[in-house]
């Protein structure tokens, strides 16, 4: 079977001391939670870390919370799973009950936590294959051949397989949580050594770029989310994946939004997953304040909004027919915050409220 | 004694003799083996598809902590290969590498890791050559050739064969319909990967333990690519995690820790990645194909003429059987008076296909069940009478000599329109919703054995002892389907007991009979019937000293519950231990075998060796599906199928089989598909599996899965163990076509090819939209260069199995009491058997 090369394995006790040995060994150190990215990875030889930090030993590192505002407060180790399951997040976050409890299987769910999910690292069929594999193409830019191999001379790793004469990588952001924590106007703490602690907006987390794909500096950990209530709020994520199970988003939608009394949108943030290096927060949310969500206001943003899925050829299914049906998952998802029953929806609504089936 | 009417075991449902093991982890699987002091091995392989090997550095491998040998090509000058035709791969490659994946040097270390890191120290010079990537590649581009055998450049074999005078039935057919298609390749998916241990016994002699679904095939491939007598080797056959066909060839790493463990006087273990098992690949051949059938206005097909082109990547493998299986069943499950068939297989630089569930017919049996579907609709007539009125009849001769002995087609097909509700919903279950229809034949066991040889195909030997025990041994390899407990089923229903009473010992070469392997759906046939036969011996044996001792006529007596008693007075008897030292004390130690050979073919012409049977099963289903109108995306909701199964021999078992096929065919026909990547050779050159994982080769979950109604008809065969047929892979061939023809009926578009995805349903509506073709699929078939075709006349023109254009081959049909009476569409059948 495939094994993971040699690593110093440290069980962190505290937030700090984990931020200190990452500042002590840069890049030579990585971070490791739930380990259901790090693992696959470490194992096809795309990171070689001398260090790994473990955070499941860190007390109260797990764990959510609602504060006298209502906002909600959950650790990064909180897996997945007792995220996807907590009945307060349920009710006020639907939607991130939903596109938590859409990722991976509940094997991994249990694992896995909200942490590493939000600094999940990008995606391209190109780039997670083994080390032989992506010999075999010559390597490319976001993962070259590590030193130390026989192969190190021309074994290429200077171009993107997906664009050849692109200048930069175009892996796909797959988090789910990452784009349904941007649509509810989340924020996360991040610690660090150097620099202490700062506040970031999961909007602003990301950058589109496959390989320097977050704004956090390797130096930080991610110590808290906080995702605010606002009354009223609607929330629904709908996600494209070939299986009910398992498989990656290839596109979502992660729809927020609040209504005055007489139904018009107050607030509003509709955010595209899976279909960039980063979750799209679409600016085309704004022109949905003041209006009612009707057929026409619906059908009007999702043709605006859907022309900016650009996928490339990196991942399950035909970019052609991801663009087309990109329209339908947002007006799926914007038909389920002004209070449609996705089971009324026809066979594509009936998936995404099982939750678990081909595409929801 | 126990007759078909007071069966005790066979037909009830029962928790196979395994199962606790395996509930429990207790199952021990071949990569669950360890031994002391042993080692590990890691394959170093072709990073590039198509190369000449100029020198391979081991000297920083070596040095590397931990390594212990490094092997390499020049240790393994002997080829083998499944077929003896093939032989044609090396252990370790040899000048010469054909694909990506393929094996270049082993290095053997005394850990995996060690072993994994020390073979990215090997380093191999490689000169590449020209890619062959693609059939028509290969058709277009004789040179530079991937093998220095085979039919001509990269073509390894054509096959042509005709029965009857096809060109004037189409010619004089009210109606000829034409289609291409094309069905995707596709792996097995066995959750196992593949894993061997080598080591050598305390005796001295090799031992091989592995998973393999075919011991006797790896005992000999052994002997001749290592050069020991095959007296001197064993060769045991772990409880397999499934094997689908993709454990049925010897493999080169088997071969591999064999030799290391011989050089270095150690156990050596090696189990493969996932990738590479998706690169040991021997699955279903991506198949091209032309189909043309001619019919009478009323839908009776007068003819078909059908041309198949296999992309069969690196290796020879299973593949000329393959191709002919392509062509071989078409003719089983309709009266098609004349048939022609032409097939060619041609080398690629890929992972080598070969049999995979249903080994070579399910691809034809797309195209001929959606071909019918469309002749149906053409005609206007329901696709279900359509198929009714020319089935190809009970003990029969095909236009091309299959014997065809019991079937239940009819009542298959009656069954499924029945309980679907077909006649009363067809059409009418409003937009997007549609239902489809198409059957399957599959063979219950090869008529003939992969080499040539006169002996039996199965056997099996029953050990009695004084406790009262009886220990089956068998040669056959348990893959997960239950061929343990059939033997143990067979050899306690005739003796009386429960499988629990019975001991089995299997799929060892040093201590099993020869059984040929689990494929083609031969062991529950083939062994079944050695073991009745064992059993009935020794059942004989027994009674013949039981009957001394109570002074009864033998034929009084029962073997039932445990004991042995007179039919007539049941309180008079013994327990069957009892029985058992009565027969010992009178005969001395007991023993006895049982062997089982098919009856032979009538077919005598060039390839009449592949596609007859024992027995064939029958299969029908429905299924229906539901189409979203905006994404195209296509669902299952639910399927009908019934098997003709001649009979069951445990429920909870052939139903398991049924559904396994059903999810297996659902995830041919909606998303599975060894998608190879092709990079611009300026740039690259690379030719690679497109996502060697289980994460993204997608293969459905049980959450796809739709519910499943299954009905058996049981028809008891004459030539199946208590009238049992094959239940393996017959259901899953109409899948794919049911699918497709469902498709179709809810959304008015063909799609022509596999898998059938979403994107490809929006590819035929927008054809249909905007004025084409409303189809999906391949649009034509190359021009092939056919040789000259066997001209065989059929039996209702009174032929006699032979090709009028070839040498007549040595026939031991007449001997065997074959009787052929004219008629017409195949010819009935007299006697069946010597
Ligand atoms: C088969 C399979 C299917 C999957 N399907 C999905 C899916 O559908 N959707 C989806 O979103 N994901 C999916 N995943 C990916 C992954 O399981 C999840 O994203 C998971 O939440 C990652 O969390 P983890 O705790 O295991 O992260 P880890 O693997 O431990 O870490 C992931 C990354 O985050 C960093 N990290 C972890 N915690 C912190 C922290 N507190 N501060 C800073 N950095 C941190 C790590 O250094 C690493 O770079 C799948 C994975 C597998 C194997
Ligand atoms: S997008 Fe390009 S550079 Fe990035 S991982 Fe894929 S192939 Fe490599």
């Amino acid at each position: 079977m495939m094994r993971c090369p040699e690593f110093r394995y440290h069980a962190a006790k505290t937030v700090e001391e984990a931020a200190s040995v990452l500042a002590d060994h840069g890049p030579k150190a990585m971070l490791l939670a739930g380990g259901t990215d790090v693992v696959p990875n470490l194992k096809r030889r795309q990171h070689r870390p001398e260090v790994l930090v473990s955070l499941r030993r860190i007390p109260g590192f797990a764990g959510i919370s609602i504060g006298g505002d209502g906002a909600a407060v959950i650790g990064p180790g909180t897996t997945l799973a007792d995220l996807a399951l907590d009945g307060r997040v349920a009710a006020e976050w639907p939607g991130l009950s939903r596109a938590v409890g859409s990722i991976a299987s509940p094997l991994i769910r249990a694992t896995a936590t909200l942490g590493g999910n939000l600094c999940l690292d990008t995606r391209c069929n190109y780039y997670n294959q083994n080390y032989e594999w992506r010999q075999s193409i010559r390597f490319c830019m976001k993962a070259p051949a590590p030193h130390g191999s026989a192969l190190t001379e021309d074994a290429g790793g200077s171009v993107c397989w997906v664009a050849p004469a692109s200048p930069r990588c175009w892996a796909v952001s797959s988090t789910d949580g990452g784009p349904m924590l941007a649509a509810l106007g989340a924020t996360v703490e991040l610690r660090s050594k150097a620099r202490g602690k700062r506040d970031i907006a999961v909007a602003d987390l990301y950058n589109d770029d496959g390989m320097l794909f977050l704004k956090k500096a390797p130096d930080e950990v991610v110590t808290r989310v906080r995702v605010p209530r606002a009354a009223g709020q609607k929330s629904a994520y709908w996600k494209l994946r070939r299986r009910g199970s398992f498989d990656f988003p290839v596109l979502s939608v992660a729809a927020a939004a609040t209504f005055s009394k007489s139904g018009e949108v107050t607030d509003a943030r509709v955010v595209l997953g899976a279909v960039a290096s980063m979750p799209l927060v679409l600016a085309e949310s704004a022109s949905l304040v003041g209006k009612s969500l009707t057929d026409d206001v619906i059908a009007e943003f999702a043709g605006a909004a859907s022309r900016h899925a650009k996928p490339m050829d990196n991942t399950d299914f035909q970019t052609a027919w991801r663009r087309k049906v990109t329209a339908e998952f947002l007006t799926g998802a914007l038909r389920e915050l002004r209070g449609d029953d996705p089971r009324t929806m026809g066979q594509l609504g009936r998936r995404v409220a099982r939750g678990a089936s081909c595409l929801g | 004694m126990s007759t078909p009417d007071n069966l005790r075991v066979i037909g009830k449902a029962r928790r196979r003799i395994d199962g606790r093991a395996m509930v429990l982890g207790q199952t021990q699987f071949a990569d669950d083996l360890s031994f002391p002091r042993m080692l590990h091995c890691r394959l170093v392989r072709s990073t590039v598809p198509h190369a000449t090997i100029r020198a391979i550095h081991t000297g920083r491998a070596l040095a590397a902590k931990g390594v212990k040998a490094i092997l390499t090509g020049d240790h393994f000058p002997i080829p083998y290969g499944i077929l003896p035709v093939s032989q044609d791969e090396h252990p370790l490659c040899r000048g010469r590498v054909r694909m990506v994946g393929d094996p270049v040097a082993a290095v053997i270390a005394t850990t995996e890791e060690e072993a994994i890191e020390g073979a990215l120290l090997v380093e191999v010079e490689l000169e590449p050559l020209r890619t062959i990537s693609d059939p028509l590649d290969a058709l277009d581009h004789p040179e530079p050739r991937i093998h220095d055998y085979g039919d001509v450049g990269n073509v390894h074999k054509k096959v042509a064969m005709e029965f009857g005078e096809i060109d004037a039935a189409l010619a004089g057919a009210d109606r000829v319909f034409e289609d291409v298609f094309f069905y995707a390749g596709n792996t097995h998916l066995a959750l196992e990967q593949h894993a061997t241990v080598g080591l050598v016994e305390p005796d001295g002699k090799l031992c091989v333990w592995s998973s393999t679904q075919t011991p006797h095939y790896v005992h000999r491939a052994l002997a001749k690519a290592l050069e020991i007598p095959p007296h001197l080797i064993r060769v045991v056959a772990c409880h397999n995690g499934g094997g689908f066909g993709g454990k049925s060839d010897p493999f080169n790493h088997e071969i591999v820790v064999a030799k290391a463990a011989m050089l270095t006087g150690r156990p050596v273990k090696i189990c493969l990645t996932r990738e590479e098992v998706f690169y040991c690949h021997r699955g279903r051949h991506p198949v091209l194909m032309r189909m043309k059938t001619g019919v009478k206005k009323d839908g009776t097909i007068v003819g078909m003429d059908l041309e198949t082109l296999l992309d069969g990547g690196a290796y020879g493998s299973y593949g000329v059987a393959s191709t002919f299986y392509t062509g071989a069943l078409q003719t089983v499950t309709y009266a098609i008076p004349k048939y022609r068939f032409r097939g060619c297989r041609v080398f690629t630089n890929k992972p080598p296909c070969g049999p995979k569930r249903g080994h070579g017919t399910p691809q034809p049996r797309f195209g001929q069940e959606v071909q019918l579907d469309k002749i149906a609709v053409s005609l206007g007539i329901d696709p279900a009478d359509l198929r009714l009125k020319q089935l190809a009849p009970a003990n029969s001769f095909t236009a091309n000599w299959m014997r065809i002995g019991t079937s239940g087609l009819r009542a298959c097909i009656e069954s499924v329109v029945e309980r679907s509700g077909w006649r009363e919903r067809r059409g009418r279950l409003g937009p997007g919703h549609g239902m489809g229809l198409a059957v399957s034949t599959y063979l219950s066991g090869a008529g003939l054995p992969i080499y040539w040889n006169d002996l039996p195909h199965s056997g099996v030997q029953l050990q009695f002892d004084r406790s009262g025990g009886v220990t089956a041994f068998c040669g056959a390899a348990e893959i997960g389907q239950g061929s343990d407990d059939v033997l143990a089923a067979m050899v306690a229903e005739v003796l009386g007991l429960t499988t629990h009473d019975i001991r089995v010992v299997t799929g060892d070469t040093s201590m099993t009979p020869v059984d040929l392997g689990s494929y083609s759906s031969r062991v529950t046939l083939m062994m079944g019937n050695a073991a009745i036969q064992a059993a009935e011996r020794g059942r004989d044996l027994i009674a013949s000293a039981v009957a001394r001792k109570l002074d009864l006529p033998a034929d009084r007596l029962v073997f039932a519950g445990g004991r042995v008693f007179d039919a007539q007075d049941p309180d008079k008897g013994v327990s069957f231990q009892d029985a058992v030292i009565l027969g010992e004390a009178l005969h001395g130690t007991l023993g006895t075998t049982g062997s089982y050979k098919p009856p032979p073919s009538p077919a005598r012409y060039k390839g009449g060796g592949v596609g007859p049977s024992p027995a064939y099963s029958f299969t029908a289903a429905v299924v229906e599906v539901d189409v979203d109108p905006r994404t195209c995306w296509l669902e299952v909701t639910k399927v009908w199928i019934a098997h003709d199964i001649g009979r069951v021999l445990n429920p909870i078992l052939a139903r398991g089989q049924v559904e396994g096929s059903v999810y297996m065919g659902l995830g041919e026909a909606l998303m599975e598909e060894q998608a190879m990547r092709r990079l611009p050779a300026n740039l690259s050159g690379a030719l690679v599996h497109k996502m060697p994982s289980m994460l993204e080769y997608k293969s459905p979950t049980t959450l796809e899965m739709p519910p499943v109604d299954t009905v058996f008809i049981e028809d008891p065969d004459p030539n199946g163990p208590y009238g049992a047929k094959e239940v393996g892979q017959g259901p899953l061939l109409p899948m794919p076509p049911a699918v497709a023809n469902a498709v179709f009926d809810a959304v008015g578009v063909r799609v022509d090819e596999t898998p059938i995805t979403p994107e490809k349903i929006a590819k035929a509506i927008w054809e249909r939209d905007h004025g084409r073709d409303p189809r999906c699929g391949p649009a034509s078939f190359p021009s092939i260069d056919w040789p000259e075709a066997s001209k065989v006349r059929t039996p209702a023109e009174g032929g006699d199995g032979t090709a009028s254009n070839e040498k007549p081959r040595k026939s031991k049909l007449l001997a065997s009491g074959f009787r052929l009476a004219p008629g017409s569409p195949g010819a009935k059948v007299e006697g069946v058997q010597s």
